[in-house]
């Protein structure tokens, strides 16, 4: 299953993020990729296909996105 | 033995914490640790989880959506600060009240000397300011009013209502300082048209010492706050300019994790009770204290001297003796544990009269009881009898 990443602004917006989809999808905070930004921060592993789905919620929670990535199955 | 003692002095911290609040600071110690935001490990976001947890239920406690309004620092005097020094500039007028703590009256005397217009609304000598002042006092370049919700000194409850539906219009920010109040007294941001909120954690919220926040409003726009210092965010970090939303704006640094872990588990023990839970409790106090203290020869009590106009704050004096030696003697000879003085207050005296010798102060929280409040009074009964 293809697996993307949430980024946000900062950490609140990310632990925000996580309270809010845990629930219903399956999700995890991580390191935010070094190839995507150089922030130190965290960022939300999210299914790929679930992305709108998770991104309405989000949205409709007013939290900041500051993107999402699909993260690539051949980078190594 | 050392005889139990009497804590009346939680108007200056509260003492003692609920067993939950200790667990929580021992379980950050131990099990969680780490710098929230700053990395990606488990630990770290745990600690950010922690965090968020207090920002959430702060923003729920006083009826706010949007947690990232709610900007942690170290105490109450911190968010005034950052308020008054973050939002007035040169030329802007304040409105603000006599019964002001120094936490206000200092930050704001010094922006005196930087250009920034000052008025004081006197009180009544009860310690009530009238709304219908607030109005007169308003220039064409004021900005913002300032008030405190239940004073330090003798713990009257301003009208937060009325005076905010006034600023809202006037177009003014409404600034509140809920350092006696928050987590006592019930506080809604929305209905009382509050635009900033000062709160302290280590009071009626239970937390530990070097917790506290400023809860900045929808009205208030973000960008142009100045925050008071700049530095790590653990977001942006490919930026030398500090970011420009909300917290981090105004949060730099490793933040205070084992307090907020503390103040968290404070938070969980007033919504636990319910606000109006506490309250009732401190009003039966308060009215048994009072209506002692007045029964008492000798013995001026200050303030509005009713419970319900009040929080769990009561000064009072006795005639003949200094205020100083009452609370020495309270509490080597009872235990008793009261602060005497001025109360970092010296404005709120003067409009209830009692400058520069102060009053003896008694302040109580919802772990006090109707126990302690009959020992108190037999106490000062006593010492008003032997006099000085």
């Amino acid at each position: 299953m293809a697996q993307g990443v949430i980024l946000f602004p900062s950490t609140h917006f990310a632990v925000r993020a996580e309270k809010l989809i845990s629930p219903r999808f399956s999700v995890k905070l991580i390191p935010v990729p070094r190839h995507l930004s150089s922030d130190c921060g965290v960022c939300l592993r999210i299914p790929w296909e679930q992305r709108e789905e998770i991104q309405k919620i989000l949205e409709g929670a007013g939290v900041k996105i500051e993107g999402s990535h699909l993260l690539s199955l051949t980078k190594k | 033995m050392e005889k139990e003692l009497v804590y009346l002095d939680n108007a200056a911290t509260s003492h003692p914490k609920p067993e939950g609040v200790i667990q929580a600071m021992v379980r950050f110690m131990e099990d969680v640790g780490a710098n929230p935001g700053r990395s990606g490990h488990r630990l770290s976001i745990e600690a950010s989880r922690v965090i968020y947890e207090a920002r959430e239920k702060v923003a729920q406690l006083f009826n706010i959506c949007d947690p990232s309004r709610v900007v942690f620092g170290q105490n109450a005097t911190e968010a005034i600060n950052l308020g008054l020094k973050g939002l007035l500039r040169p030329g802007d007028h304040v409105i603000t009240s006599s019964l002001e703590h120094n936490s206000v009256m200092r930050p704001l005397r010094a922006l005196e000397k930087e250009g920034r217009e000052v008025t004081v609304i006197p009180c009544s000598p009860e310690g009530f300011i009238d709304p219908h002042d607030v109005p007169k006092s308003i220039k064409k370049n004021t900005k913002m009013v300032f008030l405190n919700h239940g004073s330090n000194v003798v713990g009257t409850l301003q009208p937060l209502p009325e005076v905010g539906k006034i600023c809202q219009n006037h177009s003014l920010l409404f600034f509140v300082d809920a350092a006696q109040t928050a987590g006592a007294v019930p506080i809604d941001v929305g209905r009382q048209k509050i635009d900033l909120l000062a709160f302290t954690g280590h009071k009626a919220l239970f937390g530990p010492q070097g917790t506290g926040g400023l809860i900045i409003g929808e009205k208030v726009d973000e960008k142009k706050i100045v925050p008071l210092k700049r530095g790590g965010t653990g977001s942006r970090s490919e930026f030398e300019e500090q970011p420009d939303f909300l917290p981090d704006l105004c949060e730099s640094g490793t933040p205070n994790g084992v307090g907020l872990a503390g103040l968290n588990a404070g938070l969980d023990f007033v919504r636990k009770l319910g606000i109006e839970k506490i309250r009732n409790h401190e009003i039966q106090l308060t009215e048994r204290l009072l209506k002692g203290l007045q029964g008492i020869p000798g013995v001026i009590v200050y303030g509005s001297k009713d419970a319900r106009k009040q929080c769990a704050t009561v000064s009072f004096n006795v005639q003949g003796m200094a205020n100083s030696e009452i609370s020495l003697r309270l509490d080597e000879q009872f235990g008793i544990l009261s602060r005497p003085g001025l109360h970092c207050a010296p404005s709120a005296h003067r409009t209830i009269g009692t400058f520069p010798e102060g009053t003896v102060r008694l302040s109580m929280s919802y772990l006090n009881t109707e126990e302690e409040i009959d020992i108190t009074l037999r106490a000062v009964s006593q010492l008003a009898r032997e006099g000085a």
